[in-house]
C-alpha cells in the first residue's frame, strides 16, 4: 500500500433536492492515520462519511480508494467492505427486533453456497465478539437476545464490536460516544488507539474536542457544508484549536446580524 | 418466561387450534368426532395455506399482498385452457406457476419503482389482474373431469390409502421450505431487517429494492401453485375462485402470529391459522350456527389474535393496554 492514500475526495458535493449538504470537498485520509471530523450540527459530516461507506451517492465530484476510481453505478455498501471500510454510523444500524447474532453478521453472513446462513457457526463468533472485544458479561444478555432489550451504550457496543470483528484498514466512527457513560467512553478511545498500533486508519467524528485533539493525527474541521481546516493535530494546540472553532461561530452570528 | 414461551413460532397459535377442536367435539360431535372431517381439512387448506405462506414472508418485510385471489385465478385459467386444448399437464402446471411468478414480479416493480405502497399497490393489481384474466379467458369458466385420472393428479392431489389427501404432504413440504427461508436463508435475514427498520437495511448493505421485486415474484409463483392444487381439486376453473381466500390468507397470516409492524414472522404459525380459520368455518355450520356467521367470527377472531400477538410482542404498542397500565400504576 505504501503511501498511496486509503481514500482521496475531489471537489465532492452532496444536494439532497435544494437542500445542499456537501460542497467542493477535497481531501484525503492516509494509511495509518486517525482523522478527526468536527464541525457543528449539520455541517455535513455524516453526509461525508455516507459517500465514503457507500450508503450515499455523491452529486459532483471523483472518489478514489487506493487510487482506484470509483465508479458509482456499482459502488455499494458491500464494495465498501470489500474495499476493507468499515462503518459506526451515528444513528443506531441495529434491527431492533433481530437478535445480537443476526445483527453481528447482517448484510454478509456466513453461509453455504445455496445462501442458507451457517447459524451456529455464526452464533459461536459472535459469543466471542460479546466476550472478548465489547466485554459484555452475564446480565441475561446472550447471542440470542434482541437489540431492542439492549441499553443505548450497549447496542453502540455492538455496533463498535461488529465493525472491530471485520478487521478493516479504514474503520469510520460517526459520533460512537453519543450515548455512553464516561467508562465506555475510555473504551472507545482505547479502540481507536488500538486501530492506530494495528496499523490501520479512522475516521473519527466527535463533538468532545478534547476527545478528538488528544487522540487524532490530523484533523478536518467543516462548516455548513465546506472544508474549512485541513491541518495536523500537533501542529494547532487545543485552546488555538477551540479558538478557531470559537471564532467560527462568531462569523456566523456576525453574518446573520447583517442579514437580518 | 411464559412470554418467552409463547414467542416460539407457532406455539400458542397450536394451543388455540387444539382448544378449538376440544370446542367442537363438544359443540358438533357428530361431525368433530369422525376422522372424514380432518381429511377434508386436508383436502380444502393446503391452497389458502400454500399463498398465506408467501403473504407472511411479504408481511415480514412490512409489506402486503392483497392481488392473490387474481393470481389464483390466472394460474387456474392458464393451467385449465392448456390442459384442455393441448392436453398437457406437467407443461401446463410451470406455465401456470411461471404467470404467477410473473405476475408477482409485475406487483413488485410496480410497488419499488412507482413507489405506491404495497398495500394500496397490490388493491389495484388485484382489479387490474382479475380483469384482464376475465376479458382473455372472456369469461368462460372451465370443468376439466380428464385430469382426473393422470399421473400427476394423483401425484398432487391424489388419497393416499384412500383417504389421506396429498396435497397436504405438499403444502407441509412447501412450509418447512419457506421456514428454511425465513429463518436459515440470507435472502429471509434481508427480509426481516426491511421490515424491522428500512433505514438499517439500507445502511447495512441490504438492497431492499431488489428483495422486494423478488419477493412479490415468490409470492405470486406461491398463489399460482395454489391455483392450480385448487383446479386440480375441483377439476374446474372459474374467474371467483380465489376471490373467497381473501379474508381466510390474510386472517392466517396474523392469527399465526407474525406481526402487523414487520420484521418478524411465524410460518408454524401460519400454518397452524390457517387450519383455525377453516375449522371455524366448518366448526360452526356443524354446530348447527347459520353460516352467515361464520365471517363475523373469523373477522372477531381475527381482531382478538391481532392484539393478542402485538401485546406478547410488545405491550405498548397497544393504546389501550398502555392507557390500563398508567391508570392502575396511579390508581
Ligand atoms: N436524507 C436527507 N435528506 C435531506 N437532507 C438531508 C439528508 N441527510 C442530511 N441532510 C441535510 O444535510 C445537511 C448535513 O447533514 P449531516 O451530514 O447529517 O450533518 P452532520 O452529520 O454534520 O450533523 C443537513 O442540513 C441535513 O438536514
Ligand atoms: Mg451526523
Amino acid at each position: 500500500m505504501g503511501d498511496q492514500p486509503i481514500v482521496r475526495l475531489e471537489n465532492v458535493g452532496k444536494a439532497y433536492g435544494p437542500v445542499v449538504s456537501l460542497q467542493d470537498i477535497t481531501l484525503e485520509i492516509g494509511s495509518n492515520e486517525i482523522v478527526g471530523l468536527i464541525g457543528d450540527n449539520g455541517a455535513g459530516k455524516s453526509t461525508l462519511i455516507k459517500i465514503v461507506t457507500g450508503v450515499e451517492t455523491p452529486t459532483t465530484g471523483e472518489v478514489y480508494i487506493r487510487g482506484e476510481h470509483i465508479n458509482f453505478s456499482n459502488y455499494s455498501v458491500q464494495r465498501a467492505h470489500e474495499l476493507r471500510i468499515e462503518t459506526v454510523h451515528q444513528t443506531s444500524s441495529l434491527g431492533t427486533k433481530q437478535p445480537l447474532w443476526r445483527n453481528f453478521f447482517v448484510g454478509r453472513p456466513i453461509t453455504n453456497a445455496l445462501g442458507f446462513i451457517k447459524v451456529r457457526e455464526q452464533k459461536r463468533i459472535s459469543e466471542q465478539i460479546m466476550r472478548e472485544t465489547i466485554g459484555f458479561r452475564g446480565a441475561g444478555i446472550d447471542v440470542d437476545t434482541p437489540v431492542g432489550r439492549l441499553s443505548g451504550g450497549e447496542r453502540q457496543g455492538v455496533a463498535i464490536g461488529r465493525a472491530m470483528h471485520f478487521e478493516s484498514d479504514l474503520i469510520v466512527l460517526d459520533e460512537p460516544t453519543v450515548a455512553l457513560a464516561l467508562s465506555e467512553v475510555e473504551k472507545v478511545l482505547n479502540f481507536i488507539r488500538s486501530i492506530k498500533e494495528n496499523g490501520r486508519s479512522c475516521i473519527y467524528i466527535e463533538h468532545n474536542i478534547h476527545h478528538v485533539h488528544e487522540v487524532c493525527d490530523r484533523l478536518i474541521v467543516l462548516d455548513r457544508g465546506r472544508l474549512v481546516l485541513d491541518c495536523e493535530a500537533k501542529a494547532m494546540s487545543y485552546t488555538e484549536l477551540t479558538d478557531f472553532l470559537r471564532n467560527l461561530h462568531q462569523g456566523h452570528e456576525g453574518e446573520t446580524k447583517v442579514a437580518s | 418466561m411464559l412470554r418467552r414461551l409463547f414467542q416460539i413460532d407457532g406455539a400458542s397459535v397450536a394451543v388455540v387450534f387444539v382448544l378449538l377442536i376440544i370446542v367442537f367435539m363438544i359443540t358438533a360431535p357428530q361431525a368433530f368426532l369422525g376422522y372424514r372431517v380432518y381429511m377434508s381439512f386436508m383436502a380444502t387448506v393446503p391452497p389458502p395455506l400454500i399463498i398465506a405462506l408467501g403473504v407472511t414472508l411479504v408481511a415480514v418485510a412490512g409489506e402486503m399482498d392483497l392481488s392473490f385471489p387474481s393470481v389464483v385465478a390466472a394460474a387456474s385459467y392458464v393451467f385449465g385452457i392448456l390442459f384442455q386444448e393441448w392436453d398437457v399437464t406437467w407443461l401446463a402446471f410451470f406455465c401456470a406457476v411461471a404467470v404467477g411468478c410473473a405476475m408477482g414480479l409485475v406487483n413488485g416493480l410496480v410497488i419499488t419503482l412507482l413507489g405506491i405502497p404495497s398495500l394500496i399497490a397490490t388493491l389495484a393489481m388485484l382489479f387490474l389482474w382479475g380483469g384482464l384474466v376475465t376479458v382473455l379467458s372472456g369469461g368462460i369458466q372451465l370443468a376439466i373431469p380428464d385430469i382426473y385420472g393422470t399421473t400427476m393428479h394423483s401425484l398432487l392431489v391424489g388419497r393416499i390409502g384412500g383417504v389421506f389427501p396429498v396435497q397436504m404432504i405438499w403444502a407441509l413440504l412447501m412450509a418447512g421450505f419457506i421456514w428454511m427461508l425465513l429463518n436459515r436463508h440470507r435472502f429471509g435475514e434481508n427480509l426481516l431487517f426491511i421490515g424491522d427498520n428500512l433505514e438499517v437495511a439500507r445502511m447495512v448493505g441490504i438492497d431492499a429494492t431488489r428483495e422486494k421485486i423478488k419477493l412479490f415474484a415468490l409470492s405470486g409463483a406461491l398463489s399460482g401453485l395454489a391455483g392450480v392444487l385448487l383446479t386440480l381439486e375441483t377439476t374446474a376453473y372459474f374467474a371467483s375462485q380465489g376471490m373467497g381466500y381473501l379474508l381466510t390468507v390474510i386472517a392466517a397470516v396474523f392469527i399465526g402470529g407474525t406481526s402487523i409492524f414487520g420484521g418478524s414472522g411465524k410460518v408454524i404459525g401460519t400454518v397452524f391459522a390457517a387450519f383455525i380459520v377453516t375449522v371455524i368455518e366448518a366448526g360452526l355450520v356443524a354446530s348447527g350456527i347459520q353460516g352467515f356467521w361464520t365471517r363475523f367470527f373469523i373477522g372477531f377472531v381475527f381482531i382478538l389474535s391481532v392484539t393478542a400477538n402485538a401485546v406478547i410482542e410488545d405491550p405498548d404498542k397497544v393504546p389501550l393496554v398502555r392507557m390500563l397500565r398508567t391508570k392502575l400504576r396511579k390508581g
